[in-house]
């Protein structure tokens, strides 16, 4: 059944099929590569040339963008591509026992492809399924849940080349798990309600900004509309919930102002790429409220004036496409996308899903954007902003799934109402995605101001040593800061919330952290590039017993390093991780420090591993004695 | 409103639109630089320019210059940072300066001798990078490419033929040639492009020119990077 073996001619049939449908545009490379490959099991050289020629784009590009994707394979990998996902949480729930039980019932290599073709088996980052790990991807559709049995199965499953739409359907269940619903999470929201609301609402008195861009958009059968939901917004004091909380009426305010030159359109984009280890409120959103979230960016179209708009939703979760496309082609056909939405002549937004493939650095906005435009993703030179300068140079917002759902209950219900949920500088509730040490781990949507200790009392989570919010680019919290609450005036969150028992050495939960970045690492720039490879090597230096404080002071210079001299936010914070937990949990780290003076890096005996291998001799004859005792 | 900024002290005259370090090379004050060159779209990925404007620091060469601003650049601070950078480049390739023909007349060699870097520092990659020697004309050599991507650039905006790029994420970006092949050889590259006569280190060697100005006699061996900088590179 592989498709490995296609010849050329076939090959050419299915690019040219999928090219059609992307409309012959070159800026939908990424989910050309990704459907291509959905179809042949890779992006053969084959496929790269027809793409060439139909595209009238060169190689090298098509290339450096399949290059950059850690989901589009340029060699065949198999016909089920098995990922483990990776999380220190998943680490926790014996991930690695599972991947090694998959490899030895398919006799294959972690990381290489059986000799037959049919899989491969390796691992991946955090794939948003924390609260039911550990969890894997094949051929990207998310498995979450494992255990030995069903490992055992899905070898099965793959030796006896079942194809993956007849695997029993409930490996492919993936649970909501909200353990605490506030106003976004038990909303009473009908489709459509929120945009009536906004066309309704006329400009307040009182209120200056209402930037009405001409007399027209100002008149008649209320078009204020748009200028009175800004004006909601400014008073709900919105901010987004992406983790920087930037103030959302203001970055859309500057997007309806600017300048728009003739033929273009203004962009409204959901960051639907939740990539944070540990965080999975957008994945639970996206499958619960989608109409919520559609109807927010409707909202914001409105409000701007945009009529293009864009879902980005990670790779990991491709296995949402089908419900979401069903829930925009359901909201096309009631009028609540296309032409003249709600009957409102000039009221034209239509929405289109983009899927990454998985590369972390593409929830940067500005990486978000080179991606949609089908490109390597790359966060850009800034400024410009993509206010003004996004989406293929037009004015762009772009806010998180979060964001939009919030801004459509607050055209429905008001500013006001909004405002008084939360604290003074946080208005409004925010989700968290609560894993690691507890009773009940999922969602909890709380108002903000919510203390870290009651989350920890609420979710079950006992003897609890640390609690790393917001991911690894997050801070570590210890148990003498439990008190401090989710807020902007305190800590601030995309909304991961990972706990961590006293039984977990929090020096390999920032390995962890470490290893993550270093992968994600986009490579732009070379203080992140090799200052997280460099990072790696430290820690995992420290892990295989040569660590002395000489290597503490190296990190401190890393860290000192990446945070000003990198391109974007992913080098700045890729320390974070490490600083923390050696300031919090000295302990773990001065147990790796078997040395006071210098050790090098290099242990013979290690490098011996393969030649250890490769005799099948693993006797205390094939070890070197070193000092340390740094056989690993 | 005066069109000026400081940089170090001294008063920089700019005109708008200008970059610092366009600004700051007019006015002969070099800034250590490897992916940027006066003749193509700033790139911003080296870092190396990286100075403190009003003490945060930013990339001299995307950043506009605008009045008023103070620029720290030749700083002990500054300079330890970029000579980190530089021995990250040296550490991520495989750099061996005695033995490169471009000894003397590259960038990266040049910059850490005006960094005064005098060892690695950091533990070596050693990267397995194999050799492109199926040009007639050019061979390329891999394991001295620093990413800079002017080549990049040249192809793709001057000579109009994109034969290189970058493919590959993280520290496995790699650069890459416009053929099916993978193979110099297989495009339609030659010594006349403006590709290849950018790369600052020794990445594209024009071949059967080995030697042929003997090392101590070339371009930095004469005066150091900082004092060739009117010359835009």
């Amino acid at each position: 059944m592989g498709f490995n073996e296609l010849h050329a001619e076939a090959i050419a049939g299915v690019v040219d099929r999928v090219i059609n449908r992307y409309r012959r545009d070159p800026t939908c490379m990424l989910q050309i590569l990704r459907e291509v490959q959905e179809a042949c099991d890779w992006v053969p050289p084959e496929a790269i040339d027809r793409m060439q020629a139909v595209l009238g784009v060169p190689r090298t590009k098509i290339e450096g963008v399949a290059g950059f994707y850690s989901f589009i394979y340029t060699e065949p990998r198999g016909q089920y591509r098995v990922l483990f996902s990776d999380n220190i949480t998943d680490r926790m729930q014996g991930n690695r026992a599972m991947m090694e039980r998959l490899c030895n019932n398919l006799w294959v290599e972690r990381g290489k492809v059986s000799e037959d073709g049919l899989v491969s088996v390796g691992k991946t980052a955090c794939t948003g399924m924390s609260d039911q790990g550990p969890g894997m991807l094949v051929n990207n559709y998310a498995i979450a849940g494992l255990n030995e049995g069903r490992i055992d199965e899905i070898a099965e499953l793959i030796r006896n080349k079942v194809p993956l739409g007849e695997w029993p359907p409930a490996y492919f269940k993936i649970e909501d798990n909200i353990r605490r619903a506030d106003i976004l999470l038990q909303a009473d929201f009908k489709p459509g309600e929120a945009l009536l609301a906004a066309r309704a609402r006329t400009p307040s008195d009182g209120l200056n900004a209402s930037n009405m861009r001409s007399w027209r958009e100002g008149l008649p059968s209320g078009i204020g509309g748009p200028a009175a939901t800004l004006d909601e917004l400014k008073r709900a004091n919105l901010r987004g919930r992406g983790g920087a909380g930037f103030t959302t009426a203001m970055k859309w305010e500057a997007c309806r102002n600017a300048p728009l030159k003739a033929g273009l359109q203004r962009i409204v984009v959901c960051n639907a790429d939740e990539g944070e280890p540990g965080t999975f409120k957008d994945r639970v959103l996206l499958a619960k409220c989608p109409d919520l979230v559609f109807e927010g960016m409707t909202v914001a179209a409105y409000a701007v004036g945009a009529t293009r708009g864009f879902v980005y939703l990670r790779g990991e979760y491709r296995y949402l496409l089908d419900h979401l496309n069903a829930v925009l082609a359901h909201r096309r056909r009631e009028n609540l996308l296309g032409k003249d939405i709600c009957g409102l002549p000039g009221a034209d937004f239509d929405i289109e899903i983009h899927v990454g493939a998985g590369a972390y650095v593409c929830g940067e906005e500005s990486a978000l954007i080179e991606s949609l435009e089908g490109k390597r993703g790359t966060p850009r030179n800034r400024p410009p902003f993509p206010v003004t300068n996004g989406y293929l140079d037009q004015p762009t917002i772009v806010n998180n799934v979060e964001t939009f759902a919030a801004a459509a209950l607050i055209a429905l219900n008001g500013g006001d109402w909004y405002a008084a949920i939360g604290t003074k500088h946080s208005a409004g509730t925010k989700l968290l995605s609560v894993s690691g040490d507890c009773v009940r781990p999922g969602i909890y949507e709380y108002p903000f101001g919510v203390s870290i200790r009651q989350v920890l009392e609420d979710c079950g989570a006992t003897d609890t040593q640390a609690v790393q919010v917001s991911g690894p680019s997050g801070i570590c919290v210890a148990e003498n800061e439990f008190d401090r609450i989710i807020g902007f005036e305190d800590i601030p969150t995309a909304g991961a919330f990972t706990i961590f028992n006293k039984s977990r050495d929090m020096f390999e939960v920032a390995r962890n952290y470490v290893h993550f970045f270093q992968h994600e690492s986009c490579g732009f720039c070379t203080p992140c590039r090799v200052g997280t490879s460099l990072l790696k090597n430290l820690m995992d230096k420290l892990h295989y017993g040569s660590g002395s404080p000489y290597d503490f002071a190296e990190i401190e210079k890393l860290n000192q390093l990446l945070q000003s001299m990198s391109h974007c936010g992913l080098g700045h914070t890729a320390c974070n991780p490490v600083l923390d937990t050696i300031a919090k949990f000295r302990p773990a780290y001065e147990k790796r420090m078997m040395q006071q003076d210098f050790t090098p890096a290099f242990d013979l005996d290690r490098e011996l591993s393969s030649a250890r291998q490769m005799t099948g001799r693993d006797d205390a004859g094939a070890h070197l004695e070193t000092e340390h005792g740094g056989a690993a | 409103m005066s069109h000026t900024f400081t940089l170090d002290g001294k008063t920089i005259p700019f005109t708008e639109g200008q970059t610092i370090i366009q600004a700051a090379s007019a006015a002969g004050v070099f800034i250590p630089h490897l992916c940027y060159h006066p003749e193509f779209k700033a790139h911003g990925s080296c870092k190396l320019c990286t100075v403190k404007v009003n003490g945060r620091q930013t990339a001299s060469c995307t950043m506009r210059a605008a009045a008023g601003m103070v620029v720290e650049s030749e700083t002990e601070e500054i300079n330890a940072e970029r000579r980190a950078l530089t021995q990250m480049l040296f550490v991520e390739g495989n750099h061996f300066c005695p033995s490169c023909e471009k000894s003397g007349n590259c960038q990266l060699q040049a910059t850490a001798y005006h960094l005064g870097m005098m060892s690695p520092h950091y533990d070596h990659f050693f990267p397995n990078r194999a050799v492109d020697a199926s040009h007639p004309e050019v061979l390329l050599d891999f394991n001295r490419c620093i990413l800079c991507s002017l080549c990049v650039r040249a192809s793709r905006d001057v000579d109009g033929k994109n034969v290189f790029g970058l493919s590959g994420r993280g520290i496995k970006t790699h650069l890459i040639v416009n053929a099916k092949s993978g193979q110099l050889a297989d495009t339609d590259f030659t010594l006349a492009d403006k590709a290849a006569q950018v790369c600052p280190v020794g990445v594209i060697l024009q071949k059967r020119q080995g030697f042929a100005v003997p090392i101590g006699a070339r371009k930095y061996d004469k005066a150091p990077i900082s004092e060739t900088a009117e010359e835009g590179r």
